[in-house]
């Protein structure tokens, strides 16, 4: 029930909608001022990080999936590559390159998902993309078969496109014949074409005038555009390993929040992850019908607008399906669908790129490869803080309007960021305010 | 202006990952097809509106974690005409009822810097333990047409069929090998409730029990059989305690082993 209670001026949403989890927004006013601005999250706690030890390794990517049903994928990703460097492994090629095919089945339907049915309805005016279907049946109609076609790969490589089966430490536990993925091509095609005519439909969205100082941090890589590895840099002229992530990096608690918030360990400032990071900083490294859909879109990159995320995710959608259908035309299926391995005591992370953003694992396993300690940080998390510091930047000028139009206004920006709450819950803190 | 004459349908979220629910939004052919069918009245993953009972049907997905929950559940249920629980969590309790058989108070440490801030049960228990449940959709997470069966034959005023066999049908059906026999791969899919078609073993692994224990299964047997096989204990307790771990027949069985540790 989405419900606006002013009491001592006080706004408060309470549930946010079109969201993945569950949280709201709390904006307290105070003599005409923001004085403070939060989001509430009270979606229970789950304890992955606390379960996680005593598993064995090879258990962890089918559990770690179970963080988020939208993007099982990234968490299997991210925890597949890390455990790999706690034991030394080395993944063929060709797995390296199927494991990148399975995440653009992700991106696909992840991004189709948010803009046509989570945020496109924001910019048009309708409460729902159901709604919003009544009037562009046919741009409603287009996401969902886009969706459907990014499930369809996720699901021929992993049995389902929720909690996929076939990632594991070392490789894959089978691989496709080249007539499976062969018999994707045509929808994929399809799927960019159409993805192409999403990207000028999204770019005439009237996009809010609001253009923060942002430090985006994403993955970065030589010849590709990032998503299973690279090093980690950003907008204001990092450049690390992953295994320096935590140095650069932590998780910080303060104590009028619910949420820990990822911030810079320098500065305590809020960095943004994310697509719209991806972008900015990996311009260069898009497929050319995807550089020249960005290029002609009307938007000048790097954009330090959070709305045009949306825009964003419509390039990197267009961006999967080539890399898709590359990767799909040089296939050949590998020798060995995994490299096997005898457990060993180890430490190792990895970072992936998430359809939200940056995901970080971190693992110790012991002799017997048994879980010591995990530790996750998901993109929610690290745009949490970020979050909240553009709410008191949008809210100054908008004081004047309706509690209505004010959380409206809110919801659209917190939209904007495609949050998962039910992502970075095991690890936000909980604290339900009652009055 | 709402019509009078369309079932109502909400869709509720307890402590889970989402899954089950975006199976709704995953039925790409059908979402627009339902959605002239019933009065999607709440559902806040889709929509803004959220429309006050009375519900025909309440999906349920998530278990029960805080106070809070239980509180709200009771809510639904008095608010709903039929509560359908769909997925692990809603009816076993989920992967997090791994807590379940440790100290929450040390998984708090474990996770949250401060533990004072965190509202948690002990338990983390299906929606079945606090109020009446009309039908359980079982899988982590649900089959997205049974889900649109269930709501068809709700609807409709019939019997939803959702097979009651184990996930051995399924792999011959599909003609698998059997990976258990064939291989030695250790399999929970003699005892597993069917619905996911068998993956697993066709993508050459064993079951590990996303849908739960079948009606009238035995564990105990098949824990037997594994370890002729080779398995430890401590391996089977793992195997056994997944997303339905907590589920009765799953947890009688990693309980005993846990009893005679071999």
């Amino acid at each position: 029930m989405t419900q606006t209670v002013r009491s001592e001026r006080a706004l408060r949403l309470e549930n946010l909608t079109r969201v993945e989890g569950e949280g709201g927004l709390l904006v307290r006013l105070e003599d005409g001022k923001v004085k403070e601005a939060k989001l509430n999250i009270f979606e229970p706690p789950r304890f992955f990080e606390a379960f996680l030890r005593g598993r064995g390794l090879q258990e962890v990517p089918d559990i770690t999936a179970r963080i988020c049903g939208i993007c099982p994928v990234a968490y299997q990703m991210s925890a597949v590559h890390a455990l790999e460097a706690t034991q030394g492994i080395q993944i063929d090629p060709a797995i390296r390159s199927l494991r990148r095919l399975l995440y653009c089945g992700e991106w696909i339907e992840s991004h189709a998902l948010h803009i046509h049915l989570l945020q496109a309805p924001d910019f048009l005016g309708y409460e729902s993309g159901i709604a919003m279907a009544q009037n562009h049946r046919m741009e409603v109609e287009r996401g969902l078969r886009i969706k459907k076609i990014g499930n369809d790969l996720v699901e021929v490589l992993g049995g389902r496109a929720i909690h996929p089966v076939s990632a594991c430490v070392g490789g894959f536990y089978k691989v496709p014949a080249r007539s499976e993925l062969q018999a994707l091509k045509s929808h994929l095609e399809w799927a960019l074409e159409a993805s192409l005519e999403v990207v000028p439909w999204v770019a005439g969205l009237r996009f809010p005038n609001f253009q923060p100082d942002y430090e985006f941090v994403s993955l970065t890589h030589p010849t590709e555009y990032p998503m299973n590895e690279g090093e980690v840099i950003s907008s204001r002229g990092l450049r690390l390993k992953v295994a320096e992530y935590e140095r650069v990096f932590l998780e910080e608690h303060v104590a009028h929040s619910t949420a820990l918030h990822s911030v810079r360990a320098d500065g305590g400032t809020s960095y943004f992850v994310g697509p719209l990071a991806r972008l900015n900083l990996n311009l260069h490294l898009l497929h050319p019908q995807s550089r020249k859909a960005a290029a002609n879109c009307g938007i000048h990159w790097p954009s330090n607008n959070p709305y045009t995320g949306i825009l964003a995710r419509a390039i990197e959608t267009v961006y999967a399906c080539e890399e898709a259908l590359a990767i799909i035309n040089s296939y050949h299926p590998p020798e060995r669908a995994r490299v096997d391995f005898k457990p060993r005591r180890g430490d190792g992370c990895a970072a992936t790129e998430a359809p939200r953003g940056l995901l970080f694992h971190h693992y110790r396993v012991d002799e017997q490869g048994l879980i010591e300690s995990a530790k996750i940080v998901p993109p929610t998390s690290q745009n949490m803080r970020r979050i909240e510091d553009d709410l008191r930047q949008l809210l100054p000028p908008l004081l004047q309007h309706s509690d209505e139009e004010i959380i409206q206004a809110c919801e659209h920006l917190v939209r904007s960021y495609d949050p998962c709450i039910s992502c970075s819950t095991h690890f936000l803190k909980l604290r339900i305010e009652r009055r | 202006m709402a019509d009078t004459h369309k079932s109502r349908l909400a869709v509720f979220k307890f402590s889970s990952c989402d899954g089950c629910q975006l199976s709704i939004l995953d039925l790409e052919d059908e979402l627009l097809a339902l959605s002239q069918a019933v009065d999607i009245a709440y559902f806040l993953e889709a929509r803004s509106t959220a429309l006050p009972g009375p519900y025909d049907v309440a999906l349920v997905e998530g278990s029960i974690t805080t106070q809070h929950d239980i509180e709200r559940i009771r809510e639904v249920r008095a608010d709903s005409k039929y509560l359908v629980t769909i997925g692990a969590c809603a009816t076993a309790g989920g992967i997090q009822a791994l807590r379940n058989w440790k100290d929450v108070e040390e998984f708090t440490r474990c996770v949250y810097a401060t533990p004072s801030y965190i509202d948690t049960l002990h338990d983390s228990t299906p929606i079945s333990a606090h109020v009446a449940v009309d039908f359980q959709l079982n899988g982590c997470p649900i089959n997205r047409y049974q889900l649109l069966e269930v709501l068809t034959s709700l609807l409709l005023g019939r019997l939803p069929h959702t097979p009651a066999h184990s996930v051995c049908v399924e792999c011959k059906r599909r003609g698998t090998t059997c990976v258990l026999v064939a291989h030695g791969t250790p399999c929970i899919g003699p005892v597993t409730h069917a619905g996911c078609g068998a993956i697993c073993p066709a993508y050459n692994r064993g079951c590990y029990g996303c849908f739960g224990p079948m009606e009238s299964s035995n564990p105990d047997s098949l824990v037997h059989q594994l370890q002729a096989n080779g398995s430890s204990s401590a391996e089977l307790v793992r195997l056994l305690r997944n997303f339905n771990g907590y589920a009765d027949a799953f947890r009688a069985a990693s309980e005993a082993l846990e009893k005679r540790p071999q």
